[in-house]
């Protein structure tokens, strides 16, 4: 409700909403979905079919930590698609996954504007990576895990 | 004595390759050696095989050292980095840096090296000098600046950005919007990112010039969710604007208002493609509209709008700063100014290359970009990001213009040019490309929504050898459809990597 109350006001509020309470909570609650369509006077199925258009949104909570390999080109240039296989493999899961210890969720990302420097990760929030090699890889979960 | 001052980039990819570590170890060291430091967190240089790279202020000038790693930093000052000492990572001035000197810096003139967020560093180096001029003049006059520079559309369509505006500025409406198309999914691009953490205020101005003109008093960027330190710099540069005067109700002391937010993409590349953007910003999924009507006429909330690329919007100022003709003067052809070049992928020295248009591809690929990372030999180029054409060696003296990409059956786009040595498979790009099709269609059209997984599925038969002339023949013909049967750029330019790929890199598909 907080979420709402901040944002109700601006025009085209849903994204604005829908970010504070994934910040908030880690993801959107399936059950919050109609609290919002009534705030903001939508239909539930308008309120559902946003949230699942957008790749960022989450209907299910996450592993303790959010591992985002990019895909694109540039990354796989350097040897992305390598990395991904590896990453799959280590941690036992596909994208869209989390570890069976809770600890990682592995999502795939297009592009981090990181271009230059591949391939890219992101770890939580805003802990971007560069020329990530399998090793490093491994030692980027092993931070991760001991962090949580 | 007064503090040194040191300046540390803040710039995404500088942090990937640890520049937070560099900070905390020059604070630490500083402290504990009893010296008086002022960290300054600027924008990244653009030279990405040195970053971090750090500049110290000393009374001869900025003096360069990078790639500095934490590990390297109490050895910096032993050496007396501060005064500019000599060291094995010492680069010198900035400026004297061939791959630095070549440059033509117009847009990205104060990238790295103001303080992104200060204001009054922005005005000391020639900042809202723009804004003044367009405020003294009429709305006309500033349309007719913008379209006599030349600027075309930077976000990679290259409409004419001043005929978009005059058609603003033409619309009949009580409210009219600015709306910043910072949705930069295109992979190999990063100006965008570089310029909103590097020099938020540059980007600020521009929109604002453009609100003065047609008379829009609300503008909004439209910011990717994937660049959260951009999102930080534009949020605290857009708070210091206000503080300063230069948004809000009396913009500069004019009277005239225009006020600016931040709004947050969702991870949906297709919401690069303007309309798409325009429904998301409302709330909405981020399907693509048709056209007409132009977003010029009845664009966000159903008014009229201008929507123009960071980097577009960002060329503004100087133009109204220097005159439409100071900018014009660079560039060929029909394309006008500088682009601000993305070299990337598998290449030695990465970075950003602002330049007039003109330049080869070659030249950027070897002589800025050094060969491949790997040292293998480059074997194929894509430029304009996913939807861009891959080019072969033979291909690489096509000059960096809109008309001469164009020709050779490319696109120029937003100038991001990322190289792959001679390990990539060509069929694994192409089906790739029907892949992120797939992945981000909006879902409106069919041949875009449906095309995208039949055409990964054709080129899987084809990759399993079954029935292949027929299914090139498929191929061909689904490429055709998703061309001119897609409702915009995403499913109608697909094909481009696509057949690229098999008209020059045939023997990958044997």
């Amino acid at each position: 409700m907080r979420a709402i109350d901040a944002n109700r006001v601006k025009p085209g509020a849903l994204l604005p909403i829908l970010h504070a309470v994934q910040d908030a909570v880690g993801y959107v609650p399936p059950e919050s979905l109609p609290l919002i369509a009534h705030e903001l006077n939508l239909t539930r199925a308008e309120v559902y079919g946003v949230v699942t258009f957008y790749h960022h949104f989450r209907s299910a909570p996450p592993g303790r930590r959010v591992v985002q390999i990019c895909r694109a080109e540039a990354c796989q240039a350097l040897g992305a698609r390598a990395l991904e296989a590896h990453a799959k493999r280590t941690l036992g899961v596909d994208f869209h996954e989390t570890t069976s210890d809770g600890a990682i969720t592995l999502e795939p990302v297009y592009c981090l504007g990181n271009c230059g420097c591949g391939p890219s990760v992101l770890i939580g929030d805003d802990e971007l990576h560069a020329r990530v090699t399998p090793a490093a890889f491994d030692e980027l979960v092993k931070a991760a895990r001991a962090a949580t | 004595m007064s503090a040194v001052k040191v300046f540390v980039p803040r710039d995404a990819t500088a942090l990937a390759l640890g520049a937070e570590t560099v900070v905390h170890a020059i604070a630490h060291t500083g402290r504990a050696r009893g010296i008086d430091i002022d960290i300054v967190r600027n924008g990244s240089r653009g030279m990405f095989w040195l970053e971090p790279l750090i500049e110290v202020a000393t009374p001869n000038g900025r003096i360069a050292y990078g790639p500095v790693k934490a590990a390297d930093v109490a050895n910096l000052f032993d050496a007396d980095f501060l005064h500019g000492g000599a060291h094995a990572l010492r680069l010198g001035s900035v400026e004297d840096i061939a791959w630095f000197k070549q440059q033509e810096r117009l847009c990205f003139a104060r990238v790295g090296v103001t303080d992104p967020l200060s204001v009054a560093d922005y005005i000391a180096h020639g900042g809202y000098r723009g804004l003044r001029n367009a405020l003294t003049m009429s709305g006309a006059d500033i349309v007719k600046a913008a379209t006599d520079s030349g600027l075309r559309g930077r976000g990679g369509a290259a409409f004419p950005t001043g005929i978009k505006w005059n058609t603003v500025l033409g619309a009949e409406g009580a409210q009219k919007y600015v709306v910043c198309n910072a949705d930069e999914g295109d992979s190999g691009t990063f100006s965008d990112r570089m310029l909103m953490e590097g020099d938020p205020l540059c980007l600020i101005e521009g929109m604002t010039i453009a609100g003065v003109a047609v008379g829009a008093t609300q503008g909004y960027i439209y910011l990717r969710s994937e660049y959260p330190h951009a999102h930080r710099a534009l949020n605290a540069a857009i708070a210091n604007a206000y503080a300063a005067g230069w948004l809000g109700a009396d913009v500069g002391g004019s009277g005239k208002r225009f006020d600016l937010e931040v709004r947050l993409g969702a991870g949906a590349y297709i919401c690069g493609e303007e309309t798409s953007l325009l429904d998301s910003l409302e709330g909405k999924r981020g399907q693509v509209r048709f056209k007409p009507p132009l977003p010029a006429i009845k664009g966000l909330f159903g008014k009229p709008t201008i929507i123009n690329n960071v980097i577009s919007f960002a060329s503004v100022p100087i133009i109204l700063d220097k005159g439409a003709g100071f900018y014009r003067d660079y560039g060929v052809g029909r394309s006008r100014g500088t682009l601000p070049i993305q070299l990337a992928g598998n290449l030695r020295r990465t970075g950003l290359v602002e330049r007039a248009f003109g330049v080869t591809l070659r030249e950027l690929l070897y002589d800025f970009g050094g060969g491949s990372y790997s040292g293998r030999p480059i074997r194929a180029v894509q430029v304009g990001g996913p939807l861009g054409a891959y080019l072969p060696e033979s291909q690489f003296d096509t000059v960096l213009d809109y008309e001469a990409f164009a020709a050779a059956g490319a696109m120029l786009g937003h100038g991001g040019i990322v190289a792959f040595d001679d390990t990539v498979s060509m069929l694994e790009q192409a089906r790739y490309a029907m892949e992120f099709c797939a992945v981000e269609s909006c879902g409106k059209c069919t041949p875009c929504r449906i095309g995208s997984t039949r055409g990964v599925e054709v080129i899987d038969r084809i990759r399993a050898n079954v029935d292949r002339e027929k299914n090139f023949a498929l191929l061909d013909d689904l490429c055709n459809t998703m061309r001119n049967g897609s409702l915009c750029a995403l499913g109608g330019l697909t094909p481009d990597p696509v057949v690229s790929a098999i008209k020059y890199f045939s023997e990958d598909f044997v």
